[in-house]
C-alpha cells in the first residue's frame, strides 16, 4: 500500500544520511539536534474555518493522499497506527486527528506547518523523513492553513501513536537533524514564466503535496533524492520498481498528459499496466482529488517525457512473439496458459474489453524483474475502490522456479529486452520479505 | 504427456495437457464435484482448494505447476456420511442457499483454521473476503466458522478432560 | 442425499430419464398465461374451485403416488433454487399425508413426469405448488381413510393416522398405507374441500428441518446439474462477441477445426459454438475465435457514466404506454407540506456465482435438456419450437443450478445446448457459459425510475399520493425460440417478441407501486417502455425493488419533514392488522423505541411492504454506521419480521430473508452495470463489485410471525424493497443526507455529505 513511499527506500535514504551525519560532523550537528516545543493551543472548534477553506484543504488532503498513511486497516481514519515494515524496523504512522492527548487537537496552524516543512513535532523532537517534508516545504502557506483546517476538522479519534520498533541506533530522533542539515534545503515553489497556469500548477502539486519524483527518482548514496537530469528517471518503493517518467520512460506506448490523467484517475488507461503495488494507493487519492488538479499534474508529468512523445511512432509495434517465446521456454508457455491466459491472451474477457495487452505493460520493459515478479506473486487491489483493475495473487498456486519460468517466457514474449537474470532468486526475496510480519 | 498429482492423499497419474487449470482435473478426470467453476478469473472463490496446506484458485493453476504437490479439496475434509468439522458447523448453521459457493468457502475457511485455531469475528470476515457469495449467505457462513471454533474446543476439552 | 439427487449422482442419469410414467397429465396451453405470475407460459385452469396449481393439474395421481411398498413420490413442476424448496414442500406432503418426512420422495419439474405448473418465480412455490400438494395430499389421505374404514366397515371419520404410515381403526387395528393404496386409483380428480390437518397436531409443518439438499452441497457431493457426467459426454463452449448487440465479424475457424481435441465447430447462422473432448480445449477453442473483431448492431444510446440523472434521462428518451395503475379520490384536508422526489435504480446483474449450464443430448429424434431455467416446461417449448421438434419429442429435466434470482442465462444456454446437441446427435453436450458471458448477455434487472409527490395536511394526515413509474418490461421470459440468443442468432432468426407489461395485481415495473398504505387521493401511473436499450427481464422482485424503495424513502422524508417518528407515520396509515404486526415484531425486536438518535454518524431505518400486495409481509429495521470520510456505510444490525402465513420451515423462512437482506444490500448500495458505447463494459467481478465479507451486517435477525394454518404466502422476494429502503432511510437518519438514486455507494454519499 501506500507506505511503500515511506518505507525500504525512503527508510533508507533517512538510515544513510544519519550514518553520514554523524562522521561529518557532531558539532554542527547537536546545534539543531533540538528544537524547542512549541506551546499547546485549545483545539479549534470545528466552525473555526470557513467552508472554502475546508473543501480546498480536502483536495489538497486527498492529493497527498494523508489518509492512506495515516490510517492503520479497518482503523479510524487519519488515527495513525498503519504499521510500514522496513529493513530498518518497523515504524507507525500517527494520530492526525484532532484529538488532544494523541493526535494533532492542541497544535497550533504554526506547529502543524512546522512538521510539514522542517519535520519537527511540535515538543520540538525529530520526525523521520517518512513524512516527505522535504516536498511539503514547496507547498504554500495557504495551502498548509486549508489542510490544517481539514484535519482540524475531522472526527477526534484517540489512539496513542505506538512505539517504533527501530534497530539502533536508528530509534534515537537527533540523528535526523544530521540528514535534514545535508539534504533539506528545497524552497517554496515558484512558478516558471515559461510555462503556462495548468503546467504550473501541475508542477506545484506534483512537486510539493504529490511527491511524486520521491518514489519515480533515484537516490544517492545517502539516500537524497537526485536532481536535475536524474530527476524522474526511475525509483524503487517498497520493493516495487517506480518507472522512470522522464524521456527514459519504459512505456511501449507513450504517455500523453491524456493517458496520464486516465491513469491516475482510474488506475488503467487502455495502454499501459494498471496502477500497482504503491502506486495504487496515489491513484486512489487522486481518484477523488479535483479533476482540474488531476489535470495538471498530468500535463506536468507528461511533460518530463515529451521529448519522447514527441518522436516515438503514434501507432508503436508492440512485441509479442508468442511462438519464439513458446520455444524459448516451453514450460513458462504452459503455465502462462493455464494461469495468464484467461485475462491476458487475446479473446480473453479482459482483452475484448479494452484493457491493456501486456506489450503495453511497463513492468515488462524494466531492467529489474521485481514488478513483473511482484505483481503475480502478491496481485494487487483494484486502487480507485472496489471497481478497476486487479490481479489474484499466485503465491499459493507457483513455486519460485515456476514464477522464474513464467515471468522469463513473459519477458521474451511481450519485450525486445535482454531476458532477466537470477529470476529464481529474485523470486524468492519477493516471497521471503512479504512472509515477514 | 503425464502429469501425477496427489489429491487428498492418492496419487493420480493423468494423461493431460500441463497447462490445464487443475479445476477441469478434479472435476472432469477425478469426478470431484467440490472446486466449482464460477468465474475462472481469480476473482470468486468457488474452486478454492489447498496447495500445499495453501487456499489457491484452482481455475487458474495449471495442473503442471502442482505435480508433486499436496491438493486438498473439499471432499478431504469428510463426507455426507462422515463430514469434517466445518461441514458439520455448516449444516448445523443450515449455511447455505444454492450452496454453489459454499465448497470453496469451506475450504477458504479451513485455511483460516489451519493456521489460527481461535479467530476472532474480524480476522474471519477479513480472511474470507477473497470468497463471493450471491445468495447473501455470509451471516450464516460467518456463524458456521465460528461454529467450528467452538467445536473444535468442545472436542479438544472433551479430549482433554479424558483420563 | 436426496432422492432425486440420486438421479444425479454419477451415470446415473439415462436411467432417471429414461423412466416410464403412466399417469394422466393435464392438458397443456401454449397460450401465454401468467406462469408463477411472471409471464412465462402456463397450463390453462381447468378446475378454477381448486386451489393452487390443482386448478391447471387436478388429478391426484400427478402429484402423489403410493407404492405397494408404502414410498411415497410427491411430483411438483417447481424447482430447488436454493430457496429450499424441496425441503418444504416434502413438509408439506409429509404433514398432510401423516408420514414421516423421510418417506417422501420428491421428483422436480420434468416435462415427463410432473405437472407443468409454469415458472418457479415471483415467490409463487408455495403458494402454488405448496397448496396444491398440501390438499392433493389432504386428499389421498381422506381417499385412504375412506377405503380403510370400508375394509374395517367403520365409519370414514373413525379413522385415524399417527404420523407412520399407517391408517388407524379405533379398535386399534392398522393398514399400512401401501396395502390400500393398491387397491385404490389416484387418477381421481382432487376435490375442494378435503379436510386438511390440524395446525395444533402438526408433526412436520412448521418445525425446523434440515434441509434435504444441504449434505451434498458442503461434501462435493453431485448436486448440480453442472456435476452431472453422462457416457461419452463432450464439451461446448458456445463463441460469442463481448455482449449482447456485439457480433464477431470473421472468427478464425480454420485454426481451430485443426486443435487436437476438438470435435467440430457449430455454426448456423449468427450462432457459433466448439464442441471439444475436454472442457479446457473448447475454452482454447472458444477464446481463440473471440479474438475477432466485433461489430455492433445499432441499439439506443446507454447511460454511460451511470448517474441517477443518465439513468432517467435514458428512460425519458424512450416512448411510454401510460398505464393507470390506482386512481382514487376522496374528499381530504389542504396540504400542509409537499414533498416531491425523483429515485432511480441502474441496470443490475444476477451475477450468480455459477454461469449457466446445460447438457443436451439429442438420440432418435427425442432432444433431453437437462436444465436449471425456472421454465423447465417453457425450456421445452422453446427448443421445440427452435429446432422445429414436435414438442413431445424434447424432454426438459430440471436439474439444480448456481442460484438464478430471476431469468439469468439459464434459458439462454439450455437453447444453445440443444442446438448444439442437434448437430452432434447421440453425443450429450455439455454447454457452461463462461462468467463473462454470463455478465454480458443474461438479461439484466432493468433500470428504472419514479417520481413521487406527497402532500402531509396539518393532521399529519397524507392528503394525496403520486407515483409513476418508468420501466422497462421485467417479463421477457422465453415462450418460444424468438426469447432466446440461440433463436435470435438462426437463419432465419426468430425475433424476440415485444415484450408485455404483466398486469396487476403482480404487475412487472408497476409491481408495489400501488401503496399497501391508506392514503388519501392515489394516482399511480405506469410509464411502460417497451423499447429495451438494454436486454432485461425478470430479476427477484422485479419493479417492487425501486417502488417499495420510493414509497418507503417517501415515508421518511414526509416523516422528517413534519418531525413524526417513521414506525408513526406508517402505523397511521395501515390499516392491514397483519402488516401492522409485522412493523411492530420488527420495532420491538430492534428496540426501535429506544434507538440511538442520528448523530451525523450512526442512525437508524425501517421499511415495510407486503410482496406484491399479495404476498409476504416484511418490515425491516436497521442501524448503520457512515464513516463520513470515505462515505463509507457498515449495516451495524438489522431485524427483520415477516409473516408469510404458516411458515413450512422456519428456518427456512429466516434463511430466505436473511440471504434476501444481504443481497439487496449489496444490489442498493453499490451494484451498476457499466456501458460503454458500444458494448456491456460490466463483465467480472472488477468491474461489476458485489457485497464482500467485509461490509455485510454486524448481525441479522429475522422474526418470523406465527401463523398456524394460515394460507402459504411466497417469501423469497419479500425482503429486496424494505431492505433497501431501510437503509437509505438508516444512511438519512444518520447523516441528514437522502439519497435518491441507487446505488447508495460511498462516493455518492461522500460527495454529497461534503468534505466535513
Ligand atoms: S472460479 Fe476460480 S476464483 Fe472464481
Ligand atoms: S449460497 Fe448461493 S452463492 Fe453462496
Amino acid at each position: 500500500m501506500k507506505r511503500t513511499r515511506w518505507t525500504g527506500r525512503t527508510v533508507g535514504r533517512w538510515a544513510a544520511g544519519g550514518a553520514l551525519a554523524c562522521l561529518v560532523g557532531i558539532g554542527a550537528f547537536l546545534g539543531i539536534a533540538h528544537r524547542s516545543g512549541l506551546p499547546p493551543i485549545p483545539p479549534p472548534k470545528p466552525d473555526a474555518f470557513p467552508a472554502e477553506m475546508l473543501s480546498r484543504g480536502a483536495a489538497l488532503a486527498a492529493i497527498g493522499d494523508c489518509v492512506v498513511c495515516h490510517t492503520a486497516d479497518g482503523g479510524v481514519p487519519y488515527a495513525g497506527g498503519r504499521a510500514l515494515a522496513t529493513p530498518f524496523g518497523t515504524l507507525y504512522s500517527t494520530n492526525i486527528t484532532p484529538d488532544p492527548a494523541t493526535g494533532i487537537g492542541n497544535w497550533s496552524k504554526e506547529a502543524f506547518k512546522r512538521a510539514m516543512r522542517d519535520g519537527v513535532s511540535r515538543d520540538g523532537s525529530h520526525l523521520y523523513p517518512a513524512l516527505p517534508y522535504d516536498h511539503y516545504r514547496q507547498v504554500h502557506d495557504g495551502d498548509l492553513d486549508a489542510i490544517y483546517a481539514f484535519l482540524m476538522t475531522r472526527p477526534a479519534a484517540s489512539a496513542p501513536a505506538r512505539e517504533n520498533d527501530l534497530i539502533f541506533p536508528l530509534g534515537f530522533r537527533p540523528l535526523l537533524a544530521g540528514w535534514k542539515l545535508l539534504f533539506l534545503h528545497q524552497e517554496e515553489f515558484t512558478p516558471r514564466p515559461d510555462r503556462d497556469a495548468e503546467w504550473n500548477r501541475g508542477a506545484y502539486l506534483a512537486e510539493g503535496l504529490g511527491h511524486c519524483s520521491s518514489c519515480h527518482s533515484p537516490r544517492n548514496l545517502a539516500g537524497a533524492e537526485e536532481t536535475g537530469a536524474s530527476a524522474y528517471s526511475g525509483g524503487v518503493a517498497e520493493g516495487w520498481v517506480a518507472p522512470a517518467l522522464n524521456g527514459s520512460s519504459p512505456a511501449t506506448v507513450p504517455w500523453t498528459k491524456e493517458s496520464l490523467f486516465t491513469y491516475l484517475r482510474t488506475g488503467v488507461d487502455g495502454h499501459h499496466g494498471a496502477a500497482a503495488g504503491p502506486m495504487g494507493p496515489v491513484v486512489h487519492g487522486l481518484s477523488r482529488a479535483p479533476e482540474a488538479d488531476v489535470r495538471a499534474i498530468a500535463t506536468y508529468i507528461a511533460s518530463l517525457s515529451a521529448d519522447r512523445a514527441g518522436t516515438a511512432p503514434k501507432t508503436p509495434a508492440l512485441p509479442d512473439r508468442s511462438a519464439e517465446a513458446a520455444k524459448a521456454n516451453p514450460v513458462g508457455a504452459s503455465l502462462f496458459a493455464g494461469a495468464c491466459a484467461g485475462c491476458h491472451e487475446g479473446g480473453a474477457p479482459m482483452m475484448t474489453q479494452g484493457r491493456p495487452g501486456l506489450s503495453t505493460v511497463a513492468a515488462l520493459q524494466l531492467d529489474r524483474p521485481d514488478n513483473t515478479i511482484r505483481a503475480i506473486l502478491q496481485g494487487f487491489h483494484a486502487p480507485t475502490g472496489p471497481a478497476g483493475p486487479a490481479m489474484p495473487p499466485f503465491a499459493a498456486s507457483l513455486t519460485d522456479a515456476q514464477v522464474a519460468d513464467l515471468a522469463a517466457y513473459l519477458r521474451s514474449r511481450f519485450s525486445d529486452r535482454p531476458a532477466w537474470t537470477s529470476l529464481e532468486t529474485a523470486a524468492a526475496t519477493v516471497r521471503k520479505e512479504d512472509s515477514q510480519p | 504427456m503425464s502429469v501425477t498429482i496427489t489429491v487428498n492423499g492418492a496419487d493420480h497419474a493423468l494423461d493431460v495437457d500441463p497447462s490445464t487449470p487443475l479445476l477441469y482435473v478434479l472435476r472432469d478426470d477425478l469426478e470431484l464435484n467440490g472446486a466449482k467453476y464460477g468465474c475462472g478469473l481469480g476473482q470468486c472463490g468457488a474452486c478454492t482448494v489447498h496447495i500445499d496446506g495453501k487456499p489457491a484458485f484452482s481455475c487458474l493453476t495449471p495442473v503442471g505447476a502442482v505435480a508433486g504437490r499436496r491438493i486438498r479439496t473439499v471432499e478431504g475434509l469428510g463426507s455426507a456420511g462422515a463430514p469434517g468439522l466445518l461441514q458439520q458447523a455448516f449444516e448445523k448453521e443450515q449455511a447455505a442457499q444454492c450452496g454453489y459457493c459454499i465448497a470453496g468457502m469451506i475450504m477458504r475457511a479451513q485455511a483460516l483454521l489451519d493456521r489460527i485455531p481461535d479467530p476472532d469475528d474480524a480476522q474471519i470476515r477479513a480472511h474470507m473476503q477473497t470468497n463471493l457469495c450471491r445468495c447473501g449467505t455470509h451471516m450464516r457462513i460467518l456463524r458456521a466458522v465460528r461454529r467450528a471454533v467452538a467445536l473444535r474446543k468442545g472436542t479438544q476439552s472433551a479430549q482433554e478432560v479424558r483420563p | 442425499m436426496s432422492p432425486v439427487l440420486s438421479n444425479l449422482s454419477r451415470r446415473g442419469f439415462l436411467a432417471g430419464g429414461a423412466l416410464v410414467v403412466s399417469f394422466a397429465l393435464a392438458p397443456r396451453a401454449f397460450a401465454q398465461l401468467a406462469g408463477g405470475g411472471e409471464g412465462g407460459a402456463g397450463p390453462a385452469v381447468v378446475a378454477p374451485d381448486l386451489k393452487g396449481s390443482l386448478k391447471s393439474t387436478p388429478w391426484l395421481d400427478a402429484w402423489i403416488r403410493i407404492d405397494a411398498d408404502g414410498r411415497v413420490t410427491v411430483f411438483t413442476g417447481k424447482v430447488e433454487l436454493g430457496q429450499g424448496i424441496r425441503t418444504a414442500l416434502i413438509q408439506v406432503a409429509a404433514e398432510e399425508l401423516d408420514i414421516p418426512p423421510a418417506a417422501v420422495t420428491l421428483v422436480t419439474a420434468d416435462t415427463d413426469r410432473t405437472p407443468d405448473e409454469g415458472l418457479t418465480a415471483g415467490s409463487h412455490s408455495m403458494q402454488d405448488s405448496g397448496t396444491a400438494i398440501q390438499n392433493a395430499a389432504a386428499n389421498v389421505r381422506m381417499l385412504l381413510a375412506a377405503e380403510a374404514a370400508r375394509d374395517w366397515d367403520v365409519p370414514a371419520d373413525q379413522v385415524t393416522t399417527g404420523g407412520d404410515g399407517r391408517l388407524r381403526a379405533p379398535d386399534g387395528r392398522t393398514l399400512a398405507y401401501g396395502e390400500v393404496a393398491a387397491r385404490l386409483s389416484l387418477h381421481v380428480q382432487a376435490v375442494p374441500d378435503a379436510p386438511l390437518r390440524k395446525p395444533s397436531d402438526y408433526r412436520t409443518l412448521g418445525r425446523e428441518q434440515p434441509r434435504v439438499d444441504i449434505p451434498a452441497k458442503l461434501t462435493g457431493g453431485a448436486a448440480y446439474l453442472h456435476d452431472m457426467r453422462l457416457p461419452g459426454m463432450l464439451h461446448a463452449r458456445v463463441v460469442r462477441g463481448p455482449s449482447v448487440g456485439t457480433s464477431l465479424q470473421s472468427p478464425d475457424l480454420d485454426t481451430v477445426v485443426r486443435m487436437p481435441g476438438v470435435v467440430t465447430v457449430v455454426r448456423q447462422g449468427g450462432f457459433l459454438a466448439v464442441v471439444a473432448d475436454r472442457q479446457w480445449t473448447a475454452i482454447q477453442a472458444m477464446r481463440h475465435l473471440q479474438r475477432a473483431a466485433y461489430d455492433r448492431a445499432p441499439q439506443p444510446p446507454l447511460p454511460a457514466d451511470g448517474t441517477g440523472d443518465a439513468v432517467a434521462a435514458t428512460l425519458k428518451a424512450l416512448p411510454a404506454r401510460d398505464i393507470s395503475i390506482m386512481d382514487t379520490s376522496e374528499p381530504a384536508g389542504p396540504a400542509a407540506r409537499t414533498v416531491k422526489a425523483r429515485y432511480t435504480r441502474p441496470w443490475i446483474s444476477h451475477g450468480s456465482i455459477g454461469p449457466s449450464c446445460a447438457i443436451a443430448r439429442y438420440v432418435d429424434g427425442t432432444m433431453t435438456v437437462w436444465t436449471h431455467s425456472q421454465g423447465t416446461f417453457d425450456v421445452r417449448r422453446v427448443v421445440a419450437e427452435l429446432l422445429g421438434l414436435p414438442p413431445e419429442k424434447v424432454h426438459a429435466i430440471h436439474a439444480e443450478g448456481a442460484g438464478c434470482y430471476g431469468q439469468n442465462g439459464a434459458d439462454d444456454v439450455a437453447a444453445d445446448a440443444a442446438v448444439i446437441a442437434k448437430a452432434v446427435p447421440g453425443r450429450p453436450i455439455r454447454l457452461q457459459w463462461m462468467r463473462e458471458q454470463e455478465f454480458g448477455w443474461e438479461p439484466l434487472g432493468p433500470g428504472m425510475m419514479t417520481e413521487l409527490e406527497a402532500a402531509l395536511g396539518a393532521d399529519n394526515r397524507i392528503v394525496s399520493w403520486r407515483h409513476a413509474v418508468w420501466s422497462n418490461p421485467h417479463n421477457n421470459r422465453p415462450v418460444g425460440a424468438g426469447g432466446v440468443l440461440a433463436g435470435n442468432e438462426a437463419d432465419p432468426p426468430f425475433p424476440a417478441p415485444e415484450g408485455k407489461p404483466i398486469p396487476m395485481p403482480e404487475g412487472d415495473g408497476s409491481r408495489n407501486s400501488n401503496p399497501l398504505y391508506s392514503f388519501a387521493n392515489t394516482h399511480v401511473v405506469y410509464h411502460f417502455l417497451k423499447d429495451m436499450p438494454a436486454r432485461v427481464s425478470a430479476l427477484r422482485s422485479l419493479g417492487a425493488h425501486l417502488n417499495v424503495f420510493s414509497i418507503e424513502s417517501m415515508l421518511d422524508e414526509l416523516a422528517a419533514a413534519a418531525g413524526i417518528d417513521p414506525l408513526a407515520i406508517r402505523l397511521d396509515h395501515m390499516r392491514d392488522e397483519r402488516a401492522r404486526d409485522v412493523m411492530q415484531a420488527a420495532a420491538d425486536r430492534f428496540g426501535w423505541s429506544k434507538r440511538p438518535k442520528g448523530d451525523g454518524r450512526r442512525g437508524c431505518g425501517m421499511a415495510f411492504a407486503r410482496y406484491k400486495n399479495l404476498g409476504a409481509y416484511c418490515a425491516v429495521a436497521m442501524e448503520v454506521e457512515v464513516d463520513r470520510e470515505t462515505g463509507r456505510t457498515l449495516v451495524r444490525r438489522a431485524v427483520a419480521a415477516v409473516d408469510c402465513g404458516q411458515p413450512a420451515n422456519p428456518d427456512g423462512v429466516r434463511n430466505q430473508i436473511e440471504g434476501a437482506l444481504v443481497q439487496s444490500l449489496s444490489w442498493t448500495s453499490r451494484e451498476q452495470v457499466r456501458f460503454a458505447p458500444d458494448r456491456r463494459a460490466s463483465f467480472d467481478w472488477s468491474s461489476y463489485p458485489i457485497l464482500r465479507f467485509d461490509d455485510v451486517p454486524g448481525s441479522v435477525e429475522v422474526v418470523v410471525m406465527d401463523r398456524p394454518g394460515a394460507p402459504f404466502l411466497g417469501i423469497a422476494e419479500a425482503g429486496q424493497g424494505p431492505t433497501a429502503a431501510a437503509l437509505a432511510n438508516a444512511i438519512a437518519d444518520a447523516t441528514g443526507v437522502r439519497l435518491r438514486d441507487m446505488p447508495l455507494s460511498p462516493d455518492r454519499l461522500k460527495a454529497a455529505i461534503g468534505p466535513v
